[in-house]
């Protein structure tokens, strides 16, 4: 087993990236850490031996994690057997990213937000804007509450999309669940979507069964998603068993996409080329509400609450999960000095076109929406449709050589 | 242990409830090529998905690697490690018939014998380096009381450190020497340990990096080395010790005679504070990986013989002489300039003499081949019988 030891360079990708050009086949040789482990022997020594070393680390858990907190939680376990230790793990192995506060912890089921929230109270309301534990979350996927977002500049604006995720009651997430588990998810929501019709009818291709053929047009259909290489899912065990029980559906017109078990359950996704960002978002609604009815008959409903919104398999994703994004050309204003201000007065933030973390290509960017907990699905998309709309027309003035000085817009 | 097991099964079978049946958990492995997926059955995964070791390792923290890593093209991987010196008993059914198959048809009634007495090595002192670049011999040591690096916990693998270190430290005379710990590292020592080729770091192996062995990098990790940096001893990587002598040159009696004088020091420093390594009579020393069960150990020369290895029996010869050949960058890499890692293929059913024996005998061998294909002479009369 002994193979040569080289240096794991530090800055490695922070996140899968997620974003649907960037659904490219990467490196079939990904590294693979564990999961979890019940070393019962673990509480046999003392918490200080225990507690883990996060001197070098910059992430939201070891900002929050105290040795004290860390002795209240060590022996605690949800009623599936996920500890501390292995909501922890990610952020342990990845101390950090120079650019980007990373959240350094994993659920591994419905139950860890409740058994272990005095660790991730703290972690939530950091990372979405002082969001308390009493707070309540508002879902609102009535798509016909959204105000324009049919009208964005297609010479402007490349393309639309919207996604989110969904987790099935009554299993354990992708950081814990057993093999039997992620089949049985894969199961489930292969019959909810094929039960699809009209716009949505589609097909289902499972990672394992891929023919070549199909492997090819996946990708050049920017669809594919391939083994993460992302040390923050791997520290968390999110990869085991690759690619058993992992597949890729989408509709026949190829602009409804659901991915399943990858980093949660489920991912849904709609987009299309162009500006029409009402029609993306009409389509996300309508598909998603078909599919949680599906799910409903057959008693398995997806992981909701009244203070978190939906579940899912990362802190930074509770309420909504949603992040509706376009792609658009602002060459001008992405050089602006007052660009960075402008899109946290929006609520916005900006990535290159290859997803999180890639440099944009040719001044194009992806803005999407920043929030994801405290405001609703129709709120979010709406600050999208609203503030590319404003900048586009930055883009615009700064073209003809015009300030846009009066047009800065307000903290949202 | 029996009532203690009770327990631990009894918790472990609760878990397992929301875990659904044997048939729907059993690992796919239809594209797998490792020991482990050719030995699983169902039958026997729904057998052993039931128990636990004391310290609740079970069958799938067992087998995850070799889920997780189908197979390569060339070698043959275990495709499974051990959480603790227990998983070798709790599992038996599946581990032994893998250690069967990797180790030349080891049975488990078998017996492994141990000699680390160097006097008993014939020769090895006299390899020739205008051929012989290097000698080197390497092994490792887990300490009983603490579970494996796929399943123990920090306060474990600190543990472990802080013993290491203790005993290490009180080596003295051509032994003596230092530890650099991972996570303290400076930059100038951490500058001189790759130059001396000696620094490991976050290991990059899917293999291991599936069996959890990488968590919590580099925290309880560290390179202990002699002040000559003829002896290095690395603490917590794939297993709990890992221990080396080398030098530059032919002298394998000299390398092995440090080699056996360290450990034999260690193990008795050990011993001083209550514990011992993980050994039994059928297995020999306890280590992660079935494969390096037995001796552990790994003896070898970096050797030139450009002419020999493209000789159409030069696997054959190897194989005769119960060796194997790496790269000089290690396992799965290439040689370089006609230059060849050369050392036993063995490490259970022989002991340490027997295997490090079989290097020296078979490298001189090997470069008196070489001479004579440099003079264009035959080498027939030099095939040696299989071993």
């Amino acid at each position: 087993m002994g193979s040569q030891w080289l240096r794991v360079c530090p800055d490695l990708i922070p996140r899968t990236v997620t974003s649907f050009s960037c659904l490219v086949c990467s490196v079939r040789n990904a590294i693979m850490p564990f999961g979890n482990t019940h070393n019962n022997f673990k509480l046999n020594f003392k918490v200080e031996e225990e507690y883990p070393d996060l001197t070098k680390h910059n992430n939201h858990m070891a900002k929050v994690l105290t040795k004290d907190m860390y002795a209240k939680l060590r022996d605690k376990q949800t009623s599936s057997g996920f500890t501390v230790d292995d909501v922890i793990q990610t952020g342990v192995d990845n101390p950090g990213h120079p650019f980007i506060m990373t959240v350094g912890c994993v659920a591994g089921d419905e139950e860890s937000y409740e058994v272990f929230k005095d660790l991730l109270d703290p972690i939530i309301s950091d990372r979405h804007s002082g969001y308390k534990p009493t707070d309540k979350h508002k879902t609102d996927l009535n798509f016909e509450n959204l105000k324009g977002g049919d009208d964005l500049d297609p010479s402007y604006v490349l393309s639309s999309r919207v996604r989110t995720g969904r987790s099935i009651k009554g299993y354990t997430l992708p950081p814990h669940n057993s093999r039997g588990e992620r089949r049985a998810v894969e199961r489930l929501s292969v019959e909810a979507l094929n039960t699809l019709d009209g716009e949505f009818k589609g097909k289902y291709y499972p990672l394992n069964k891929m023919s070549d053929a199909e492997q090819e047009q996946l990708i050049a259909d920017h669809f594919l998603f391939d083994k993460p290489v992302s040390p923050l899912l791997l520290g968390a065990g999110m990869a085991r068993d690759w690619p058993d029980a992992r597949g890729i559906w989408h509709n026949d017109a190829k602009s409804f996409l659901v991915w399943v078990n990858e980093e949660d359950h489920l991912r849904v996704i709609s987009m299309e080329k162009g500006g029409n960002m009402k029609e993306v978002f009409r389509r996300f609604c309508v598909g998603l509400k078909r599919i949680e009815e599906t799910f409903k008959k057959h008693n398995h409903g997806f992981m909701w609450n009244e203070h978190l919104g939906y579940v899912l398999t990362c802190p930074s994703n509770l309420g909504t999960g949603l992040r509706g994004g376009v792609h658009v050309k602002l060459p001008k204003l992405s050089t602006h000095a007052k660009f960075e201000e402008i899109l946290t007065r929006l609520r916005l933030q900006k990535r290159g076109t290859g997803g999180v973390d890639t440099a944009s290509v040719g001044g194009v960017f992806d803005i999407s929406n920043a929030d994801r907990l405290g405001s609703s699905e129709v709120d979010q998309v709406q600050m999208v449709v609203d503030g590319v709309k404003l900048m586009v027309e930055m883009e615009k003035k700064l073209e003809k050589g015009e300030a846009i000085d009066s047009m800065i817009p307000a903290q949202k | 242990m029996a009532d203690h097991m009770e327990k631990i099964n009894d918790k472990m079978a609760k878990l397992t409830i929301k875990r659904l049946s044997a048939e729907e958990e059993f690992p796919d492995l239809s594209q797998h090529n490792n020991h482990m997926a050719k030995v699983l059955t169902q039958d026997m995964y729904t057998k052993l998905r039931d128990r636990a070791t004391p310290n609740g390792f079970t069958i799938d923290g067992v087998i995850q690697t070799g889920i997780d890593n189908p197979g390569h093209p060339f070698i043959m991987t275990v495709g499974c490690v051990a959480g603790d010196e227990e998983t070798y008993e709790v599992f038996k059914e599946l581990l032994d018939p893998i250690i069967e198959d990797r180790h030349g048809g080891y049975k488990p009634t078998d017996k492994h014998k141990t000699d680390l007495n160097p006097d008993n090595l014939k020769g090895g002192d006299d390899l020739d380096p205008n051929y012989v670049i290097s000698s080197r011999v390497r092994t490792g040591r887990s300490i009983r009381g603490f579970c494996l690096p796929p399943h123990c916990s920090r306060g474990e693998r600190r543990g472990v450190e802080k013993m290491s270190v203790e005993a290490l430290d009180s080596l003295s005379g051509d032994l003596k020497g230092k530890y650099y710990a991972l996570k303290n590292m400076t930059d100038a020592e951490q500058q001189q340990l790759i130059d001396d080729h000696f620094l490991f770091d976050k290991p990059v192996s899917p293999l291991l990096l599936a069996s959890g062995m990488a968590r919590d990098w580099p925290d309880g990790r560290g390179i202990w080395h002699n002040d000559t940096k003829t002896f290095l001893v690395w603490v917590n990587e794939e297993d709990h010790l890992r221990v080396i002598s080398m030098q530059k040159g032919g002298n394998m009696k000299e390398v092995f005679n440090r080699f056996c004088a360290g450990l034999t020091k260690i193990e008795t420093l050990f011993k001083d504070k209550g514990t011992s390594f993980m050994w039994n009579e059928h297995l020999g020393y306890v280590l992660t990986c079935p494969s390096n069960l037995g001796t552990g150990l790994r003896a070898g020369v970096h050797v030139k013989i450009p002419n020999m290895s493209k000789h159409a029996k030069f696997e054959e010869v190897l194989k005769r002489l119960r060796l194997q050949k790496r790269g000089t960058g290690g396992v799965d890499t290439a040689a370089v300039g006609g230059t060849f890692d050369i050392s036993n293929a063995d490490r259970l059913g022989f002991s340490e003499v027997a295997l490090v024996q079989m290097v020296v005998d078979g490298v001189k061998l090997l470069v008196e081949m070489e001479k004579k294909l440099e003079k264009g002479q035959s080498i027939d009369d030099l095939m040696p019988a299989q071993k």
